[in-house]
């Protein structure tokens, strides 16, 4: 017997709220930024960007760059045009789907504002900064495309000339009966028009890359701010030429995504190309206001939406029209963004028909792409709007609508309209649980007692019951969609000659925890205690093969592929096991890390043990290959769906417009959890930026196709003063189809929390008239929609933007505007 | 080129700076310590805040010849240099106010003004007190949580 493990009683680790090992680094400042890495040799790179949102390039005029102090290089897009593809969308949603060319710096036009022209590579970062302003381009302007409905009109100004259309694709699905007469036999039929606007991801940390050539060996490591290191090698390889098994990436420390990083960027191609043509080491990072026009935007769709129901709060049928913005050009997963909702807009509600038609619109704008939820946030918000405002049309309380149109706890599994098999959910428990912690009768009491005695601040109470698909994806289901890749994720487990554990995952972290919640997994099923487990991630060397993190995928993907892996750890150390305790291995009982013969329970080995008799494997079993490592791919059966209650009350000051919440209250089924600090953690961020869409967020562009919400001073990123503290909690519905019985939580809080906070205001205000007030919902437009629905002012200004600006989806500019911007 | 001293984390450095170099690039670029980060280039995310003599600036905000003769304090020079962490570091750590991490040098430097000023701070005013400091990640009820169990701390210690 060695000492130790054998005798300890192995608290699970699941289920326990662990501090994070991920911290000692980071409170410490002990960090491996992409940005923190200096080399020896190491040039700079700064890109031009072009200050107009469409325009032809006459001329870029590099050389005078050159003069410059400290500058060793610069290159136009038509320097670097030969070594390189162009960029990469790997997502075509449609056979006819339109794919414009997109070089990673522009060559003959400009598209939006930030389209990258020319580069300039120096040995310092101010060097490489200041030089710019030496290259001289000669533009030619051409008109802006801004609008979505203008720009599908007959004659409109073209993003891509050669496309001949502005119109990118068409992407229908239609299921159940016919809407047309589903249509025709409802008592009611309520028809809304949502505006997504435009939201700016705003992970902590901007993008930066570095990129290391050896060049008499054709090798690269590049180290990136990415969410998607292997995604970003293959791609790479594609784009470079670079073989691929020559190219290293690593994604050090990162700090945050939230979709931003869910991209292969062209600047991250540029610093390869430019690092294979100078041999020398290149750094690229980037400022906040240019990660302001440079990295992918999310959300900016119109959303035409109708529910038919019956008088007595029957739904009936639900048809949705979306535009979506693309922006300039089609990014990794630019056209399927939208699409991500497309089955969710039936959300926990049966009803009988579901049109659904998205178009993609290419505008001179920033493109866009997947930003925290991803098309799920804007689904759920257009029906659990409309859930409010049906219940206002039949006069009947929206939680009583949503009651008798949601799928019922026995009636799970159950196939949505959309053609989604939802595994498990409990929307009355969970609704009932936040019902209780909320105190709604109360609140609908004071409710009406303040509209009574006419008190300007009123009150109002948002609902939003939710559900989502996440956990992306089973690769069969990605394929019908026309993906280009898989979803599935590995892990590998290996038990080293101490006894110790690693983890190597295709995850990769930035901020969410894997490191702990993937030693708890693993402790869990080997028997060994949480602190010898350590997890590699982040670096296609070390961690060889994986998918990447976004989507709310790593847990319920990643995390069942560390289960398993290490269940197969545990069977190879059994074989080992029963061959030295001379015993059959169906004799052998496992538990808390030690192998012990039924019956004679002083026969026994730890794991420990058997991790060292692997590794000398002096006496293995006869033909055993000599290793218990295990790798494990899990491909998923099936989406995940976590689902949940949230209630948001708000004040609204009638007079200022002003709003305020007051309370916000959750209750999240996310099915088992593995780290409940970590879980609550994610909802909290969730909600933030969620509520942040709602009341603050918006990307403004001006006439000409300016961003004018440029700068982080700019764009209302909440701060800890614009959040109220939030009261969550859980119900515990375990996923059927994982053997952890988990679901996604990354996304969950963000998808919810918009609607709560809108149907709370809209709620507030409904008794003056008001049904929508459009987000963000700033005091400005909240004490507009008021003076609209007195009649004290005219429809047009109530969705007028700040000065000499314009709606990013949709709207013409007021005529006023004009010549403001 | 201006030469200026400075003492940083303790270490006192002689450097001939461009006068138009932040103090936050002479930290990460020039010193190499770079647990101070940058998240915006307008003054409007804290990320980059650190303590000059005695009082949290925004590093990116002061030219690095303003800091001649001062004292600068980093989170790189906060707690042991082995590794032990001061009460705030503990804290973020323990009521997981941290999720990326990328905000935590920032705040966690706000946080120790904050409780220099006001070592018993209320929920909202430790909410105002790092209005300036902007987290993505974790919503801030956590660092709230954190702030007002480490002001605890301090005031268990001195009495
Ligand atoms: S880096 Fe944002 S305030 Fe200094
Ligand atoms: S923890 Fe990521 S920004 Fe604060």
């Amino acid at each position: 017997m060695t000492a130790g493990p054998a005798d300890r009683t192995h608290e699970r680790e699941v289920g326990r709220a662990r501090a994070r090992k991920e911290d000692a680094h980071l409170v410490t400042g002990q960090t491996t930024w992409t940005d923190n890495i200096s080399v020896p040799g190491m040039l700079h790179m700064a890109v031009l960007r072009s200050p107009m949102a469409h325009a032809r390039i006459d001329r870029v005029d590099v050389p005078p760059a050159l003069e410059r102090p400290g500058v060793v290089a610069a290159f136009s897009g038509r320097d670097l045009a030969d070594g390189l593809a162009s960029m990469p969308c790997v997502w075509p949603v449609t056979e006819d789907i339109v794919m414009p060319d997109h070089p990673p710096v522009a060559v003959d036009e400009v598209r939006y504002a930030g389209d990258p022209v020319a580069v300039v590579i120096a040995r310092d970062r101010y060097a490489a900064a200041d030089a710019l302003e030496a290259v001289d381009v000669d533009y030619t302007p051409l008109e802006p495309v801004l609008d979505l409905e203008a720009a599908l009109a007959e004659g409109a100004p073209l993003v891509h000339a050669d496309k001949g259309t502005n119109r990118c694709y068409v992407w229908p699905l239609t299921t159940g009966e016919d809407w047309d007469a589903v249509r025709a036999r409802a008592d009611v039929v309520v028809s809304r028009r949502f505006l997504q606007q435009r939201l700016i991801p705003n992970a902590m940390e901007p993008r930066a890359v570095v990129v290391m050539p050896i060049a008499a060996s054709g090798e690269y490591t590049m180290y990136s701010a990415t969410q998607i290191p292997h995604i970003v090698r293959v791609l790479m390889a594609m784009v470079t030429g670079i073989p691929e098994q020559k190219l290293r990436v690593i994604a050090p420390d990162v700090g945050g995504g939230f979709g931003s990083k869910l991209q292969v960027y062209g600047e991250e191609a540029v610093a390869l190309a430019v690092a294979r043509t100078l041999g020398r080491p290149v750094k690229w990072t980037e400022s906040r206001s240019e990660g302001y026009l440079a990295t992918h935007h999310g959300r900016g769709q119109i959303q035409d939406v109708q529910v038919a129901a019956t008088r007595d709060g029957k739904l009936l049928g639900l048809k949705v029209d979306l535009l979506a913005d693309m922006g300039a050009y089609l990014m990794l997963i630019t056209p399927g963004t939208p699409l991500l909702g497309a089955f969710m807009y039936p959300a926990i509600y049966k009803m009988d028909a579901y049109a659904f038609t998205c178009t993609g619109v290419f505008t001179t704008r920033t493109p866009t792409d997947a930003y925290r939820g991803a098309g799920r946030p804007e689904a759920t918000f257009a029906i659990e709007r409309m859930m409010d405002e049906l219940a206002a049309e039949l006069g009947m309380d929206p939680l009583e609508l949503r009651r008798r149109n949601w799928i019922r706890h026995d009636e799970f599994p159950y196939t949505s309209i959309a053609g989604l098999t939802y595994d498990s959910g409990d929307y009355e428990a969970a609704t009932e649980k936040a019902l209780a912690l909320f105190g709604y009768e109360g609140m609908r009491a004071e409710q009406q007692e303040r509209v009574r005695r006419g008190d300007p601040v009123r009150l109002g109470i948002g609902i939003s019951t939710y559900t989502e698909m996440c956990g992306v994806a089973p690769s069969r289901v990605l394929r019908d969609l026309r993906y280009a890749a898989g979803g599935w994720e590995t892990a590998n487990v290996r038990m080293l000659p101490t006894g110790k554990v690693e983890v190597v995952t295709g995850t990769s972290p930035h901020g969410q925890g894997h490191v702990t919640c993937w030693s708890q997994i693993a402790a869990d099923v080997l028997g060994v205690p949480f602190e010898d487990v350590e997890v590699v991630h982040g670096d296609t060397r070390a961690a060889p093969q994986g998918m990447d993190t976004y989507g709310s995928r790593s847990l319920v993907v990643g995390g069942t592929a560390v289960h398993e892996a290490a269940q197969k750890v545990v069977e190879k150390a059994r074989r080992i096991a029963a061959h030295l305790l001379e015993a059959g291995e169906d004799d052998l009982d496992f538990a808390e890390g030690v192998f012990s013969v039924k019956g004679s329970p002083d026969a026994r080995r730890t794991i420990q043990e058997i991790a060292f008799e692997a590794f000398s494997s002096h006496d293995l079993p006869d033909g055993m290959e000599p290793t218990i490592h295990a790798d494990h791919v899990v491909d998923p059966d099936n989406f995940s769906y976590p689902h949940g209650t949230h209630l948001c009350a708000v004040d609204v000051d009638t007079e200022t417009g002003h709003t305020r919440i007051r309370s916000y209250v959750c209750v999240d089924d996310v099915g088992r959890v593995v780290n409940p600090v970590i879980v609550e953690g994610q909802v909290h961020g969730g909600l933030a930026q969620g509520i942040g869409q709602a009341l603050y967020e918006e990307a403004v562009y001006d006439a000409d196709g300016n961003l004018t919400s440029g700068t982080m001073a700019d764009y209302l990123v909440p701060s800890a003063v614009d959040l109220p503290e939030f009261t969550t909690e859980r119900t515990e519905t375990p996923a059927t189809t994982n053997p952890l019985g988990v679901k996604g939580v990354g996304e969950a809080g963000t998808i919810a929390s918009t609607p709560a906070v809108v149907n709370a205001i809209v709620d507030a205000l409904r008794p003056l008239g008001v049904t929508d007030v459009p987000m963000p919902c700033t005091p400005e437009r909240v004490w507009r929609a008021i003076r609209q629905a007195r009649g004290e002012e005219d429809a047009a200004p109530t969705d007028r933007r700040p000065e000499g600006t314009v709606p990013t989806t949709g709207q013409a500019p007021a005529p006023s505007e004009e010549g403001l911007a | 080129m201006n030469r200026i001293s400075v003492t940083v984390d303790g270490v006192a450095y002689q450097d001939d700076v461009e006068p138009r170099l932040l103090l936050v690039h002479y930290l990460r670029d020039r010193l190499g310590l770079t647990g101070t980060p940058i998240g915006c280039d307008t003054g409007s995310c804290g990320a980059c805040t650190v303590e000059l003599d005695g009082r949290s600036v925004k590093s990116c905000s002061v030219l690095a010849v303003q800091a001649d003769g001062g004292e600068v304090t980093t989170v790189q020079g906060l707690g042991a240099p082995t590794g032990g962490l001061d009460s705030l570091q503990r804290a973020f750590h323990e009521k997981h106010a941290l999720q990326c991490g990328y905000c935590t040098p920032g705040m966690i430097m706000a946080a120790r003004d904050l409780l220099r000023e006001n070592p018993d701070p209320t929920p909202d005013e430790v909410r105002h007190g790092l209005e300036g400091n902007l987290c993505r990640c974790t919503g801030y009820q956590n660092i709230v949580q954190a702030v007002l169990a480490a002001a605890r701390e301090g005031q268990e210690a001195r009495t």
